[in-house]
């Protein structure tokens, strides 16, 4: 193994334990905006399509790699829109200050 | 390559600041107070994190790269934007896909350019490589099965055949032998095959799952492109990849889980189990039958109903996906006004899954101004129906079936309910006597104690309205 491997791992193993540290308790109300949320978060992936498309090749390499930003792209920009738009449902709502 | 490339530290100093936002982002968009400025938290970690990607000393050419980030901007806020909020949840399906998209073209990209010129790949990128492609793929096709059943494209109830398990095993297996050929052979006739499997077992994965259990599938599903964007993550060698991804696939799972407890099933159960099986395809028939034993529904007009609500103490409202579907909520809200006015309570009864996704109706009615402090979830709600004249079910289906209570055969057998049939009177607005999106008959509607109304839930409403001024 590698060292970058090991460091990779190591991180991973961090960042699997927070993530479900992180939303322990959360309200059903906000089970579909998290999800949206998160699903957003995985967007990240459009960072791996620009490093692929700014060293491709090949032609095929190139037309996989436009596709997988357009992708990528709609995946954070509706993402957050839509999970702004869920939650500026909820903001109008007089009397919620303190959770839930 | 050009002038303004940043060192590879300085960048990866760029992405750990992003990760940092990722994280807070989804620790405030776990509590109501602060989720709003939690996704505007994780938006920032993630501009930060595209924007110095721009920098990187990898990238060589930016034609490409504008291009594709500006024709995913059009689309992405377009969609975002010019949906309605009752087709939130097929859109969150839809941008999970293309996530997964992303995972699997990138990784058929990096194979394609490591594989020819080197020969066979070491291991490590070539596991990572095989893994984002597969589940990406599944995560693709899946949520694009899922959003044509939520956009009801495809039929919202379970689509079965005989010995579908045991082929979805084969193909899983023959997938992944593909995976293995691609990575031990040269010929990448097999990387084309692993996409082609995983795509076609993503298919076959959420067509018998019903319309019902397709929040806690798209969230298996988002888990699922979390994990690709990792596996990515350790092809690049990107840390803001593999912390964002594993996130996401992490609390995913958790949220997964949970969206599964509040509905009482395993997650096994929802992905292979009742609703799939053998039971389920027998419940509708057997209660079709039931039809022809005569068992009679009672009709009633609009004014019938409008005074049964203007002369009761309290009134339990129950809002599901008919109420969306019809955009009634405004129309419930001025029906809600008009009975307080004489001197009614009402109160409205939140199930955790009522419409499709947990949460969907608490947004429609905060939408149409609903005080917050009437709208009761099902633990507040459930003692109330004893002391309620009327229950007025607008639109909800499965989410009110006593059959989750009595009936052991029913595929939604031990889903807690609202108990609507406890209140004096039940009166259940719906278009007709099909049944909900699980597609099981529900039992309360030959209750003696119910009475229907067929009709657009906003047009019955709004005749509710009219009738209540009236009397």
């Amino acid at each position: 193994m590698s060292a970058e491997l090991i460091s990779s791992l190591t991180i991973f193993a961090l960042a699997m334990f927070l993530g479900f540290e992180l939303i322990g308790r959360v309200p059903t109300l906000l089970h579909t905006p998290l999800m949206s949320g998160t699903n957003a978060i995985h967007g990240i992936i459009l960072v791996g399509a620009m490093l692929v498309a700014g060293s491709a090749d090949s032609d095929l390499e190139k037309i996989l790699a436009f596709v997988a930003i357009v992708f990528g792209t709609i995946n954070v920009v509706g993402g957050f829109l839509v999970t702004d738009r869920m939650l500026d449902m909820f903001k109008r709502r007089p009397g919620r200050e303190d959770g839930e | 390559m050009i002038p303004l490339a940043l060192s590879q530290n300085t960048i990866n100093l760029a992405y750990a600041v992003a990760a940092i936002l990722l994280i807070v982002g989804i620790k405030r968009l776990s509590s109501p107070a602060t989720a709003r400025s939690g996704n505007i938290v994780a938006a920032v970690g993630m501009t930060i994190a595209v924007v110095v990607t721009f920098f990187s000393p990898a990238i060589d050419s930016y034609g490409l790269i504008v291009a594709g980030i500006a024709v995913g901007a059009v689309i992405g806020v377009a969609s975002a934007r010019l949906v309605r909020m009752t087709a939130m949840p097929q859109m969150v399906a839809l941008f999970n896909g293309v996530g997964g998209g992303a995972a699997a073209l990138i990784a058929v990209s990096e194979f394609h350019r490591l594989a020819p010129a080197a020969g066979h790949l070491d291991g490590e990128p070539l596991v990572g490589i095989m893994f984002s492609a597969l589940i990406g793929s599944i995560s693709f096709s899946g949520s694009m099965v899922a959003f044509a059943k939520l956009q009801e494209l495809l039929p919202g109830r379970p689509l079965t055949f005989a010995g579908q398990q045991v082929v979805n095993a084969l193909l899983f297996a023959a997938t992944v032998a593909a995976g293995i050929a691609a990575g031990t052979t040269d010929d990448q006739i097999w990387i084309a095959l692993l996409v082609a499997g995983a795509l076609v077992f993503g298919v076959m994965l959420v067509l018998p799952i019903g319309g019902a259990d397709m929040p806690v599938v798209i969230s298996f599903l988002n888990a699922f492109t979390g994990l690709a964007a990792a596996a990515t993550g350790f092809v690049l060698d990107n840390n803001a990849l593999i912390i964002g991804g594993t996130l996401v696939g992490a609390s995913g799972t958790l949220l997964t889980v949970l969206m599964g407890r509040a509905m009482n099933r395993s997650l096994a159960n929802v992905l292979f189990g009742a609703f799939g099986s053998a039971p389920a395809s027998t419940g509708p028939a057997a209660a079709q039958e039931g039809d022809g034993d005569g068992r009679m529904v009672r009709e009633v007009t609009a004014d019938d109903v409008a005074v049964m609500l203007a002369y009761a103490n309290q009134v339990i409202v129950v809002p599901g996906y008919g109420l969306a579907v019809a955009q009634a909520q405004h129309a419930t809200r001025e029906l809600a006004e008009q009975l307080e006015a004489r001197g009614v309570k009402v109160k409205y009864a939140i199930h955790p899954v009522a419409g499709r996704m947990p949460g969907h109706m608490n947004v429609l009615l905060a939408e149409a101004n609903v005080p917050y402090p009437q709208l009761l979830d099902m633990e507040d709600a459930n003692p109330e129906f004893p002391r309620s004249d009327v229950a007025l079910v607008v639109g909800a289906n499965d989410v009110t079936n006593p059959a989750a209570r009595s009936n052991p055969e029913s595929p939604i057998y031990g889903m807690p309910i609202l108990d609507v049939d406890k209140a004096t009177n039940v009166v259940v607005l719906k278009r007709s006597m099909k049944p909900g999106f699980a597609g099981i008959e529900n039992e309360l509607y030959y209750n003696p104690k119910t009475a229907m109304l067929f009709g657009d839930a906003r047009a019955s409403i709004e005749k509710l309205v009219a009738g209540v001024k009236a009397v």
